[in-house]
């Protein structure tokens, strides 16, 4: 067995007001293995990784941390890069303006007293991009780049320090299937080519499974269990029962049989083109239905349109030259504003609760009203009274946790955070809701509850449609699928056709299709 | 556990009012530097007079601020309004109320003119504003060509200059002013107590009882002993009901009602604000035809006080209401920050100045002092913020 090269000892971190984050976590990585780590949200796994990288310094923590059999003391993320640990944040920290070069190089300049050697630049760039496998040129802006390119130029950066232990937390979260296996080979071809061991963060346990050596589980802050392939049962439901502590039999609640009512929305010959390229079509004459009770699904791989359709029936807020009719019961309804798309009883929930979603600075309450205020208020003046109950009440209704409905929003877990959205537009009181991405980054006992609320919006009478890149949960929660493909709708699945294959074969199909055209 | 519940509410009670002890630390400070002089009723009275067109103007201005945006053509519209007012007064000799009534419109129509580039054209707010800055400046040149008009008619100067008594009404009556006092006792005491009934009408957790009562009894000692020490000098400055009535009326609109969320939204999240259905175009808009109507109120206010319409008037009036939203807590980012914290930064200021006047401090001196007051002021803000 190889020897031990990173070895945490009984971290404790403590935040101010008291808050244990870390209680006692032990973790041990043995060299050229890839690790993963894994827990619900608010488990603890930034934290371990954040005092392991040093972005708390020393002394803020309890415990040992014995790396290459030293220990260390880091006061700052530099002091852990000196020893070759690289952590690749979820949130990618490149600069959008900069050359793919330039932000490899950033912090660790070619230079010569000050002045850059772009000679040298370029040519090491070109080494590293090649060893990633990135055929782009080394200077064109990152900006312009996918963002699976841009985890690749990432883990360029990380190369260029030297390094030896690279953690990626949530590296998979924003990619397609096929960006995601691109990137878990390369995590593999490093290993084997230049040795270099990785921690893994991650909520896709399918990923986990597949490539990690070793799996420790993290919940509250403690050490659950270290997982070892070959030696235990490292299967999805074996981890999901470590994380949660109890074994979730059902990822999906059952879909009770609820009586499907007549067509509430339907879509004619929709067609949207890109505000951004000129003549480009993002969506190609999509037509589609959906009936009280019903939970529609639109499956479809990342860029195929979901999220631009999305946004483009609701009041436009996305596109150009849009053409196409919207019907709600039967009557052609015009839907040119946010405003009138709430009126017409359209809701969208934004797969960006961050960016598009929440007012991260207010609070709870405030969330939750804000399509909403005219509703709680008489000649402008909001009754705050009524308000707080409402907020109130639908923090219970939808179990958001949280210490009262005056947290801001910017506090809670993104489980919460996603609650707090869909409280928002439930209180809305719409016909339709479009959930977009609707548990993305969030833990699997979050995903569960907000399933659970899907299908009691559905109970209710409600048409929803969920637009996901995870297919088994479009497949796990929907009663009717569409598959979508480069802005066009190339497929229509009943619940019993629904799988996997079939959501696959209709795009490839429509792929093959288009190469003979 | 309980400790560190104390702790956490005291620590969050410093936060909150950490700007208004500061100012009650600072006044307290000059009071002692300046031997009694500062919170003298005389003192107190030219005090209010002399900051209130800042203070009108940090209220148009916190709501641009809270959008995220800034205004730097303030100064220069309380110039234009002024020489205007000037020519329609002074020089073609119009009624004062009709006169006043048209500056009050060209302000309105100021403000739509920036908000319309701003709001609906996208160009940056700094941007608009600084070119607003240029062009009324000049305009202002323009109207008086160089000189300075003077005097404006007594009724004119009636609000800015006069006290309660000098309205005839009351002038032969010397308690007007506590009546004020304990009117607005009352008023408060009134609305508190609503909001309490309100509270438990609806089944919203109230304080307890005891910290209720001592609020109330604060705010009526507070109200009702002001009044008395206005009396003191010639009672009431009339400038100090109409600032009262605007802190009152931007508090209300900013936090009780619909148009005022949707600022705080729109300050925390356009794109956020926008996809709720908000008119996030229409919301910056209002908000800088507002600023442009109190910067014409300033303008008036202004011009009456000096009792003159002069090219530089204003100048850097936009930086000290700017200045007074940030000491007053607001973010430069937007979503943040109150009214009322705004006035307590702009009378921050405005006592440091008064004080160091009466010391016999030099302009200079004041000037440095005051970049510092607000640097450490934002500084200690975000250290706040930080710590959390």
């Amino acid at each position: 067995m190889p020897k031990v090269l990173l070895d945490m000892k009984n971290i404790i971190k403590e935040f101010s007001g008291g808050v244990r984050a870390l209680d006692k976590v032990n973790i041990q990585v043995r060299e050229k293995s890839i690790h993963a780590l894994v827990g619900e949200n608010g488990a603890g796994k930034s934290t371990l990784m954040n005092v392991l990288s040093g972005v708390h310094p020393y002394g803020s923590y309890q415990g040992e941390v014995l790396y290459d059999g030293e220990e260390c003391h880091f006061n700052t993320i530099r002091d852990s890069e000196k020893k070759g640990i690289v952590i690749i944040h979820q949130e990618l920290a490149l600069i959008p303006y900069l050359s793919i070069m330039e932000n490899i190089f950033l912090g660790n300049e070619k230079e010569c007293r000050g002045v850059i050697n772009w000679g040298k630049c370029r040519f090491e760039a070109m080494k590293l991009m090649k060893r990633v496998g990135l055929d782009d040129l080394p200077d064109i802006p990152v900006n312009k780049l996918g963002v699976g390119k841009q985890q690749l130029v990432e883990i360029a950066k990380a190369l260029s320090k030297e390094v030896s232990l690279l953690i990626l937390d949530e590296p998979t979260a924003s990619l397609n299937d096929d960006d995601s296996e691109k990137l878990l080979n390369l995590i593999l071809e490093l290993r084997e080519k230049m040795g270099i061991t990785a921690i893994i963060i991650s909520h896709k346990l399918n990923e986990v499974t597949k490539i990690a050596d070793e799996i420790t589980v993290i919940r509250d802050g403690r050490t659950i269990e270290s997982l070892v392939k070959g030696k235990d049962d490292i299967s999805e439901e074996r981890i999901i029962k470590g994380m949660v502590g109890r074994e979730i039999t059902n990822r999906y609640p059952e879909r009770e049989d609820v009586a499907i009512g007549s067509v509430c929305m339907e879509v004619k010959n929709w067609s949207v083109d890109s505000p951004f390229i000129t003549g480009k079509r993002t969506i190609d004459n999509v037509s589609f239905y959906v009936k009280r009770g019903e939970v529609i699904g639109i499956a479809g791989l990342m860029g195929a349109g979901r999220t631009e359709l999305a946004m483009s029936l609701f009041g436009k807020v996305y596109g150009k030259n849009i053409t196409g009719k919207i019907f709600k019961d039967g009557k052609e309804v015009k839907v040119n504003s946010v405003a009138e798309a709430i009126k017409n009883g359209i809701a969208y929930v934004t797969e960006d609760r961050k960016g598009q979603g929440l007012v991260l600075l207010e609070s709870i309450r405030e969330n939750i009203t804000l399509p909403t205020l005219k509703r709680l208020a008489s000649q402008g003046v909001i009754n705050e009274h009524k308000e707080i109950r409402v907020a109130e009440e639908y923090m219970q209704r939808l179990h958001i946790k949280a210490p009262g409905i005056y947290q801001k929003t910017s506090n809670l877990s993104g489980g919460n955070q996603q609650k707090v959205m869909l409280a928002r537009w439930i209180y809305a009181n719409p016909d339709i809701l479009i959930l977009d991405e609707p548990t993305r980054g969030i833990d699997v006992g979050a995903k569960y509850e907000i399933y659970c609320i899907i299908n009691e919006l559905a109970k209710q009478g409600k048409s929803v449609i969920v637009i996901s890149s995870e297919l088994p949960e479009v497949l796990g929660v929907s009663d009717r699928v569409y598959v979508m493909n480069e802005g066009r709708f190339v497929g229509e699945l009943s619940r019993e056709e629904a799988s996997q294959e079939n959501v696959m074969r209709c795009i490839m199909q429509s792929n093959a299709k288009k190469r003979v055209s | 556990m309980n400790n560190l519940m104390k702790s956490s509410i005291f620590s969050v009670a410093v936060h909150k009012y950490a700007m208004f002890i500061a100012l009650i630390f600072i006044a307290v400070l000059f009071q002692i530097l300046t031997d009694g002089v500062l919170l003298a009723p005389m003192n107190i009275s030219k005090l209010v007079m002399q900051n209130s067109y800042i203070l009108i103007l940090a209220i148009g201005m916190l709501p641009c601020i809270l959008t995220g945006d800034i205004d730097l053509s303030v100064g220069s519209v309380v110039a234009v309004i002024g020489a205007i007012a000037g020519t329609m007064i002074v020089v073609k000799g119009m009624p004062v109320g009709l006169a006043v009534v048209l500056c009050l419109i060209f302000g309105l129509l100021i403000g739509a003119w920036q908000g319309f580039w701003i709001a609906f054209m996208r160009v940056p707010a700094f941007i608009v504003t600084l070119a607003g800055m240029l062009l009324f400046r000049g305009m202002t040149m323009v109207i008086l060509d160089g000189n300075t008009l003077s005097p404006f008619p007594e009724s004119y100067q009636f609000v800015a200059q006069k006290f309660l008594v000098d309205i005839p009404l009351f002038a032969s009556f010397p308690y007007s002013t506590i009546l004020v006092g304990v009117l607005v006792a009352a008023i408060c005491v009134y609305l508190e107590w609503h909001s309490y009934r309100q509270k438990i009408a609806y089944g919203v957790p109230t304080g307890s009882r005891g910290i209720i009562f001592v609020k109330l009894a604060l705010i009526a000692f507070i109200s009702l002993f002001a009044a008395y020490w206005f009396t003191k000098f010639k009672g009431l400055p009339l400038i100090l009901i109409l600032l009262a009535f605007l802190i009152a009326m931007y508090s209300f609109l900013c936090s009780k009602t619909v148009l005022g969320r949707h600022v705080y939204a729109l300050g925390g999240n356009e794109r956020a604000t926008l996809l709720s259905g908000i008119k996030t175009k229409w919301v910056r808009f209002i908000v800088f035809v507002n600023m442009g109507l109190m910067a014409a109120v300033a303008g008036l206010v202004f011009s009456a006080r000096l009792n003159c319409a002069a090219p530089s008037a204003g100048l850097m009036f936009e930086l000290d209401a700017i200045a007074a939203c940030y000491i007053g807590g607001a973010s430069a980012t937007g979503g943040v920050g109150t009214i009322v914290g705004a006035i307590v930064g702009g009378l921050v200021m405005g006592v440091l100045n008064n004080g160091m006047s009466i010391m016999g401090i030099g302009i200079d001196w004041q000037q440095m002092i005051k970049g510092l007051v607000l640097l450490l002021a934002v500084a200690f803000d975000i250290y706040n913020q930080s710590k959390k």
